[in-house]
C-alpha cells in the first residue's frame, strides 16, 4: 500500500500540530500570572538594577557603590544585618531542634495538640506578634515586672529598643520556619534505621548522633537557609523593636527613599542584598533542592 | 511515674529520666511561642492607659476606641477589600498557573515556575520598593487596584505551592478518560478535576486572604491616604506610641487568622483523606 504512507505521515504531522498548539494553550493557562509578576517584579527590578548605575549627575557611574566602600557607615549596615541573621538563625536551631526532636518523638495525637503553639504564631500576623513583644518588653512590661519580682533584677532593665530586644522577636517570628521543616525530616526518618545502629551495638547516644541527626539534617539545612534568608531582608520588626538604634540594611532603603528620595544609593544597596540572596541560595544549591525548600513550611 | 522514669523511651533511646530537660526545655519553647500572642488578648479587655498584665480593672474602652473611630473602620474596609479581592484574583491566576505549569511538558515550565515564585524569595523590601517605582508611573499608588495587584504577586507563589501539590496527588489519566467521552479540557476539568483537587483550592485561598490581610511592608510603601490599610495605620502608631487600642485590633486579629487555621486544618485533614 503505497499510499498508506504519506497519509499516516500527514497524520503524525497533524497529531504533532495538535499536540504542539494544546501545549501552547496550556502555556497559555500561565499568562496572565506571568503579566502581573512581570510588571510588578521583573520590569522594576530591571529598572532599579539600572537606576543603581546612575549617579546624581545623571550620567552612567559607580558611585552608588563606591559611596558604599566609602562610607563606612554602610559596611556597619551591612555587617549588622548578616550579624542580627546569623544570631537569629542559631537562636531558632538551639530551641527548635529539640522542640521538633520532641515533637517527633511523642505519639501523635500528643504531638497534634502541641503543633498548635507552632502553628498559631505561624498563623498570626507578624505585626500582632511584634507588638506582642514591644508591651512584653517595655519599661513596666510583663518582662520587667516578673524579674524584679522573682528577685533576679532590681532595676527595670531596658530589653528593648536595643538588639536584644530585635533578636528576640526576630527568633519568635523564624521559629516556625524552622520547626516546621525539621519536624517534617524527622517525622520521615525509617525507625528501623536506629533499630539496626541498635542491633549492631551502638549506644543511645551513638545512635543519635550517627544515625538521627545526619538523617534530619536535610530539613534542619531547609530551615536554617529560610530562617537566614528572610532575616536578611527583614523589616518590621527589626523598625518596631530596634527602636531607630538597629538599622538594617532594609531599614537603609526604605530611608534613601522615603526620606532622601535617592532612587540612586536604594537601588545599590537593593541590589547587593539580593545578590547576597542568590549567592547564598546558589551556594546552598549544591547540598539541596533549593526550588523545593520554600514548599515545607506551606505544605503544613 | 517511676517506672516511666526508668523505662527507656525506645529500645534504642536512653531512658525518659535521663532526657526529663528536652521535655522541659521543649515546654519552655512552645511557652515561649504561644504566650506573647495570647497576653494580647486579656490587655487588651484593660481598664487602663497602661498595658498591663493582669489587668487590674476591666473594660471594653479600647475596643470603643477602635470601632468608634472613622479611621480605624476605612482601613479595616480597605484591608477587607484587599484581602478579598486578592484571594480571588491570586486563586484564579495562581491556578490557572499551576494547572498550566503541572499539564504542559514545555521545557520552559521550570523557569516559569522559578519566575512565579520568585516573590518568595526576593526580599518583600525590594518587592515594595520596586512596586512604589512603577505605581508612581503608572498613578496606581494608594490605589485598592494597586494594593491588590501588588498582594496577589505576593500570594501566587503560595497558591502555586499548595493547588501545585494538589494536582500532583491527582490521577490525570481520569481527565483523558472523561475527554476520551466527549467532555471538552475545560468541561473535564471542571467537572472532574475542580471537585477532587477543591480542599487544595480552598486552602490556597485561605492562605492568599490571609496573606493580604497582614501584609505591611508593600502597604507601607504603596498604600496611603483614604486607601490605607489596617496594618499600615497600626505599624505607624505602633512606631510613635504604645496605643492599647492596637491590642484591641490584635485581638480580633488573632480570632481572625486562628478562625482561619482551624479552618485550613479541616481543609487538609479532608485533602489527606
Amino acid at each position: 500500500m503505497p499510499s498508506a504512507e504519506p497519509s499516516t505521515e500527514l497524520n503524525a504531522d497533524r497529531l504533532r500540530r495538535a499536540a504542539f498548539k494544546e501545549r501552547l494553550a496550556l502555556f497559555g493557562l500561565c499568562s496572565p500570572a506571568l503579566m502581573l509578576v512581570t510588571v510588578i517584579v521583573v520590569v522594576p527590578a530591571a529598572w532599579l538594577f539600572w537606576l543603581s548605575f546612575v549617579g546624581q549627575a545623571g550620567v552612567l557611574s559607580l558611585e552608588n557603590y563606591q559611596r558604599m566602600l566609602d562610607n563606612s557607615a554602610y559596611a556597619t549596615i551591612f555587617w549588622l544585618t548578616v550579624k542580627v541573621a546569623f544570631l537569629t538563625t542559631a537562636v531558632c536551631v538551639l530551641a527548635g531542634y529539640p522542640l521538633a526532636y520532641f515533637l517527633s518523638q511523642i505519639p501523635a495525637k500528643v504531638a497534634n495538640v502541641c503543633m498548635i503553639a507552632v502553628l498559631v504564631p505561624f498563623w498570626t500576623s507578624l505585626l500582632v506578634r511584634t507588638y506582642a513583644w514591644l508591651i512584653l518588653l517595655q519599661r513596666h512590661g510583663l518582662v520587667n515586672d516578673l524579674g524584679m519580682g522573682l528577685g533576679l533584677w532590681h532595676e527595670p532593665l531596658t530589653l528593648v529598643n536595643n538588639l536584644g530586644g530585635t533578636l528576640v522577636g526576630m527568633s519568635h517570628i523564624m521559629l516556625p520556619f524552622l520547626v516546621l521543616p525539621v519536624y517534617g525530616a524527622m517525622k520521615a526518618i525509617d525507625r528501623d534505621y536506629p533499630r539496626a545502629a541498635a542491633g549492631l551495638g551502638a549506644s543511645p547516644v551513638d545512635v543519635f548522633l550517627k544515625v538521627f541527626f545526619p538523617l534530619s539534617l536535610p530539613g534542619l539545612f531547609a530551615g536554617m537557609l529560610i530562617v537566614f534568608i528572610m532575616c536578611l531582608g527583614f523589616y518590621v520588626t527589626p523598625a518596631i523593636l530596634g527602636g531607630g538604634k538597629i538599622i538594617l540594611v532594609s531599614m537603609g532603603i526604605a530611608t534613601n527613599i522615603q526620606l532622601f528620595v535617592n532612587w540612586g544609593a536604594a537601588s545599590a544597596l537593593g541590589v547587593v542584598l539580593f545578590g547576597l540572596t542568590l549567592l547564598i541560595l546558589f551556594g546552598a544549591s549544591f547540598v539541596m533542592r533549593v526550588d523545593q525548600m520554600f514548599d515545607r513550611g506551606h505544605a503544613q | 511515674m517511676k517506672a516511666w522514669l526508668d523505662a527507656p523511651a525506645s529500645d534504642t533511646q536512653i531512658t525518659h529520666k535521663q532526657r526529663l530537660w528536652l521535655y522541659l526545655l521543649a515546654a519552655l519553647v512552645m511557652l515561649f511561642l504561644i504566650a506573647p500572642t495570647l497576653i494580647v488578648i486579656p490587655m487588651s479587655f484593660s481598664g487602663s492607659r497602661f498595658l498591663e498584665f493582669p489587668p487590674r480593672t476591666w473594660s471594653l474602652t479600647w475596643y470603643r476606641h477602635y470601632f468608634d473611630s472613622p479611621e480605624w473602620m476605612q482601613a479595616t474596609l480597605v484591608s477587607l477589600k484587599a484581602a478579598f479581592l486578592t484571594m480571588l484574583l491570586a486563586t484564579v491566576t495562581g491556578g490557572m498557573a499551576a494547572y498550566g505549569l503541572a499539564r504542559s511538558k514545555v521545557r520552559m515550565a521550570r523557569w516559569i515556575y522559578l519566575m512565579l515564585i520568585s516573590p518568595m524569595i526576593i526580599p518583600v523590601i525590594l518587592l515594595a520598593v520596586g512596586a512604589f517605582y512603577v505605581y508612581v508611573k503608572l498613578r496606581l499608588l494608594n490605589t485598592l487596584a494597586g494594593l491588590v495587584l501588588a498582594h496577589s504577586v505576593l500570594a501566587i507563589p503560595l497558591v502555586l505551592i499548595v493547588v501545585g501539590a494538589g494536582l500532583k496527588s491527582f490521577d490525570a489519566s481520569q481527565e483523558m478518560a472523561a475527554r476520551s467521552l466527549g467532555a471538552t479540557r475545560l468541561e473535564a476539568f471542571l467537572m472532574v478535576t475542580l471537585p477532587q483537587i477543591r480542599f487544595s483550592v480552598l486552602t490556597a485561598a485561605l492562605l492568599s486572604f490571609l496573606a493580604s490581610f497582614d501584609e505591611v511592608v508593600m502597604a507601607l510603601f504603596i498604600s496611603g491616604g483614604d486607601n490605607a490599610t489596617l496594618t499600615r495605620n497600626m505599624f505607624d502608631a505602633l512606631r510613635d506610641q504604645i496605643d492599647p487600642t492596637i491590642a484591641s485590633i490584635s485581638t480580633i486579629m488573632i480570632c481572625i487568622s486562628s478562625g482561619l487555621m482551624a479552618l485550613a486544618q479541616v481543609l487538609r485533614k479532608r485533602r489527606a483523606d
